[in-house]
């Protein structure tokens, strides 16, 4: 079936994913996907295509429809030894599962003192950007970066995804994987070799640009808007450090700490909305550990405190490269 | 297919479970248990169940299922963990598949299916070798009956055709709401709404428990696919050690049950048919005796754990802002411990 050669192509994030969950298949019989319409259709995304033709129905397994049952079943199976990757089909969904997420699977490992792990991976594709309904449009990655037990990844190229769908799969801990919608069709190199990485990945945030005038830190689809606001202030002469941070939880903050000892200045960028959000954890730690090192204060970016507005005002409502740039002048006006 | 239950072996379970129940609820009146969940009047239905399972069976209790834990041998001092606040947990559920209690309703449920789907991928379903053919009984009170989680696992058991009973102990109360309700129809009846057999059993019919969940267990193995059993039988305690259940209660039903006692039934027929006599009680209740001075002096030598024991079992490898934490904490209590009286 496939190999795990080096070849590096240009591809589509959902296609990257689908051959990091094609790849496991492969090398673990213990592997297995379940969740709503992942079969024949090949889920909503497409994230899943080809793979029920290939593996099987007992492999690829399209469930009833049933939040609660998806992540619990999944539960059950990774007791049974499995090591299930379940597919939620919008981050607006994952609430009716949320009881399984946190009182149970989260708390298991801890409850068995240590004797049980759940290798569960929880697929749940996120944020907005892409002008969808109510309830297809959510951020709710602090709710599971707050809750111990889980491990929370979100990659914002499809090498990225690759490399770090890979990684959360062969994981011990229950993963909550987090995928941006808006990158789902955005394009780039994967090295599927490179990407059959160590599981330590998941833990480091990565610099995406080197610069010694001011971090931005950020992560999923706002890495790529990040970059963007780096280019032209670069036009400008003034080098930004771009850092994505790849796991919310747990949230690499050294890698952050040690731009900002360099650069004096953070800018944190997220869509989810401000209060309790993962800026303000970042923010808290930086603080901490680089108090004298800090030129400005540490600035967020993020979505409002209000609901997910409807779609034709999300353009304005969401952080983008105006409302990026506009923070990072006024840190650099310190 | 015969019942194969030894009546004489059950009296015995059932008599030393109950022990088991009695003495955790004087350890909690003597402030050694923070809390207690007591089953006494349940233990027909519970031995029934219990002991119609197998060693590769697999058990998800909800958090009162002492009985259970007897029947199939969890040491019953790991039982008072838990409601001591020594663990989260209290013993190695995958050890003998008799997973750790759940204190959220129904979530267990979901759990058994989802291990029955793997007892099917591992082939171990319908084989007809009694040593490789395994099935899941999972437990439920009628509260349970309502929650969605469970509906759930009735839907996924049921299309996946699951090797997973659901014993359900219809206590009739959940906590002060009584079986009313929850349904207007006897839980038995809901299963065939799902596509599968219920089974309605008398639950203080220990012979009647059993015989019903090894036939229910029996046809899971063979790939015949779930059973739900609905034991009707009372929960003759408040709901815990901090419930007041005169308050929604009267004593009078309490003492219709007392007559119609799991333990005195079976007792009474045995003596009564001369397969026990009065030396075989005697030498049951000097085990009592033992067993609940086992309980006793292990309740209160149950290892209190370290202090960094949750920061070793959150994660399986734990974090940089983890380890942190774990050394600030114990350099907080090194402090404290070295510090003035």
């Amino acid at each position: 079936m496939s190999t795990t050669t080096t070849t590096t192509s240009m591809t589509a994030m959902a296609h990257a994913l689908n051959q990091a969950l094609r790849d496991e298949l492969d090398t673990d019989a213990k592997v297995l996907l379940v969740g709503e319409d992942i079969g024949e259709l090949g889920g909503v995304f497409r994230v899943t295509d080809g793979l029920a033709k290939d593996f099987g129905p007992t492999r690829v397994v399209t469930s009833p429809l049933g939040e609660a049952g998806i992540v619990g079943s999944a539960i059950g199976l990774a007791m049974a030894g499995y090591r299930p990757v379940v597919e939620i089909q919008f981050d607006g969904f994952v609430f009716p599962a949320m009881n399984q997420i946190v009182t149970q699977l989260a708390k298991y490992r801890h409850r068995s003192e240590g004797r049980v792990s759940l290798p569960v991976v929880v697929r749940i594709p996120v944020g907005g950007g892409i002008g969808a309904i109510e309830h297809h449009s959510e951020s709710p990655e602090a709710y599971f970066a707050h809750t111990p037990g889980l491990r929370v990844v979100c990659p914002s190229t499809p090498q990225e995804a690759y490399t770090l769908m890979r990684a959360a799969i062969r994981c011990e801990d229950p993963v909550i994987f987090l995928e941006p919608k808006k990158a789902y069709w955005s394009k780039g190199p994967v090295d599927r070799a490179a990407g059959a990485a160590s599981r330590e990945q998941l833990d480091r945030a990565r610099v995406a640009r080197e610069g010694d005038a001011l971090t931005i830190a950020t992560y999923g689809a706002l890495t790529a808007t990040a970059l963007k606001a780096a280019d032209e202030l670069a036009a400008e002469g003034t080098e930004v450090e771009v850092i994505d941070l790849r796991t919310i939880a747990p949230l690499d903050h050294e890698t952050v700490v040690a731009s900002v000892r360099r650069t004096g200045r953070l800018v944190i960028a997220h869509e989810a909305s401000q209060s309790g959000g993962i800026g303000g954890e970042l923010a808290a730690r930086v603080q901490r550990d680089a108090f004298f090192e800090l030129e400005a204060p540490v600035l967020r970016v993020t979505g409002y405190d209000t609901p997910y507005p409807a779609s034709r005002l999300e353009e304005e409502w969401l952080p983008g490269l105006d409302r990026l740039l506009d923070a990072c002048d006024a840190s650099l006006a310190y | 297919m015969e019942p194969t239950l030894d009546l004489r072996a059950a009296l015995r379970d059932m008599i030393l479970a109950r022990r088991v129940d009695t003495e955790a609820i004087a350890l909690q009146r003597q402030g050694e248990l923070g809390l207690w969940p007591s089953m006494l009047g349940q233990e027909g239905a519970q031995v029934g169940a219990g002991s119609a399972l197998r060693p590769r069976d697999v058990v998800f209790p909800t958090y009162r299922e002492h009985a259970v834990a007897w029947c199939f041998g969890v040491d019953p001092v790991q039982l008072l963990g838990l409601f001591r606040g020594t663990t989260m947990g209290g013993w190695d559920p995958a050890e003998r598949g008799f997973q750790l209690y759940t204190l959220v309703i129904g979530a267990q449920t979901l759990h058994a299916v989802g291990y029955a789907m793997g007892i099917v991928r591992d082939g171990d379903v319908g084989t007809g070798d009694p040593d490789r053919d395994r099935a899941v009984l999972v437990f439920l009170g009628d509260g349970a009956l309502s929650e969605g989680e469970t509906n759930e696992a009735f839907v996924w058991a049921a299309a996946q055709n699951l090797p997973v009973v659901f014993f359900c102990q219809n206590n009739q109360w959940a906590i002060s709401a009584p079986f009313s309700v929850q349904s207007r129809v006897p839980a038995a009846q809901r299963a065939s709404g799902f596509g599968f057999p219920g089974v309605q059993v008398d639950g203080n019919d220990v012979a009647a428990c059993h015989a019903a969940t090894e036939q229910a267990l029996a046809q899971a193995r063979a790939g015949g696919g779930p059973t739900l059993i609905e034991a009707v039988t009372y929960r003759r305690n408040p709901h815990t050690t901090s419930d007041d259940d005169l308050r929604y209660r009267d004593a009078a039903e309490n003492d219709h049950w007392r007559d119609l006692d799991p333990v005195d039934r079976l007792r009474t027929a045995l003596l009564a048919s001369g397969e026990i006599d009065d030396a075989f009680l005697a030498d049951v209740a000097a085990e009592e005796q033992e067993l609940a001075e086992r309980l006793r002096t292990g309740c209160r030598a149950l290892p209190v754990p370290a202090h960094d024991d949750p920061f070793l079992h959150t994660l399986h490898t734990m974090t940089p802002e983890l380890a942190r934490q774990r050394e600030e904490h114990l350099a907080f209590v090194a402090a404290g411990e070295e510090g003035p009286a």
